[in-house]
């Protein structure tokens, strides 16, 4: 039980790392963020269960944040990208569907 | 009066798994969620009605596990793309349609697509996502479907409705 917990552990931490490392190395700031989101959810639940493991009386309610945080993140994520999108931050995309429905002229090809 | 029972049975729920299930505080709890749930009932948008422990079934059973297994090869696509020393990016914004109505649905669907391998939604319409795309595969609407949202469509369908 404890050598899992400590797995777990180690496992989030290492996640955390590599989005850190992935918030440098991106180009853009939609990507940033990608690696950023991504990264931080599932570090944050890998850190949090091996906790759980280490302290098991402590597993109702970190079951209860894991839920909390699974639905939060993502759309706080989605809504620093709509308002960088908005803000009309310079990206790298090639392709761009999103600017047809922000114009207002949305002709649903 | 349903969204009131709903949001009552939820507040209560948090509220004993948060502090425990001694007497005094399940007491305190029905008491405090009462008074809460009677408050913001009005401005809740969602309710549900006893197919819900079915429902919280199938989703614990069918989704959690494809979600979790989806999400693993996401950080590990996002560690291969970082460790890489030329980024291998081709980012864009593409279309998804989607036939989910509730807005649960929704939300559930777009942070499966927020946290699945490479892309990201950003915007939500009336029966389509906008999503962020890192590396676009393919030229068709059809094909971007079948890629971002497939799988999570069709379980999150049979789900939600």
């Amino acid at each position: 039980m404890t050598i899992i917990g400590y797995f777990f552990l180690l496992v989030g931490a290492s996640f955390y790392a590599l989005g850190g490392l992935g918030m440098f190395r991106m180009p853009d700031v939609f990507n940033r963020l990608q690696a950023g989101t991504k990264a931080t959810t599932l570090g944050t639940i890998s850190l949090l269960f091996g906790v759980g493991m280490l302290h098991p009386e402590w597993m109702l309610k970190i079951l209860l944040i894991i839920v909390f945080l699974t639905i939060t993140n993502p759309v706080s994520s989605s809504t620093l990208a709509r308002s960088a999108y908005l803000a009309k931050v310079k990206t790298k995309t090639k392709k761009d569907d999103l600017k047809l429905l922000l114009n207002g002229d949305d002709d649903d090809d | 009066m349903r969204k009131f029972l709903s949001a009552f049975v939820v507040f209560w729920l948090i509220w004993s798994v948060l502090s425990g299930f001694r007497m005094q505080d399940v007491l305190i709890g029905a008491v405090v969620s009462l008074v809460l749930s009677f408050v913001v009932s009005r401005y809740l948008s969602f309710s549900f009605d006893f197919r819900i422990f079915y429902k919280v079934f199938l989703f614990i059973v069918i989704y959690i596990p494809v979600f979790l297994y989806r999400m693993v090869l996401a950080n590990l696509d996002m560690a291969r793309r970082v460790l890489s020393p030329s980024i291998p990016l081709n980012p864009g914004f593409v279309k998804v349609k989607t036939k989910i109505k509730s807005k649960t649905g929704k939300l559930t669907l777009a942070n499966s697509i927020t946290l699945t391998p490479g892309t990201m939604s950003v915007e939500v319409d009336e029966e389509t996502i906008y999503v962020h795309w890192v590396d676009v595969q393919g030229e068709e609407k059809e094909e971007y479907s079948k890629e971002i949202s497939g799988s999570f469509e069709n379980i999150l369908g049979g789900i939600f409705r």
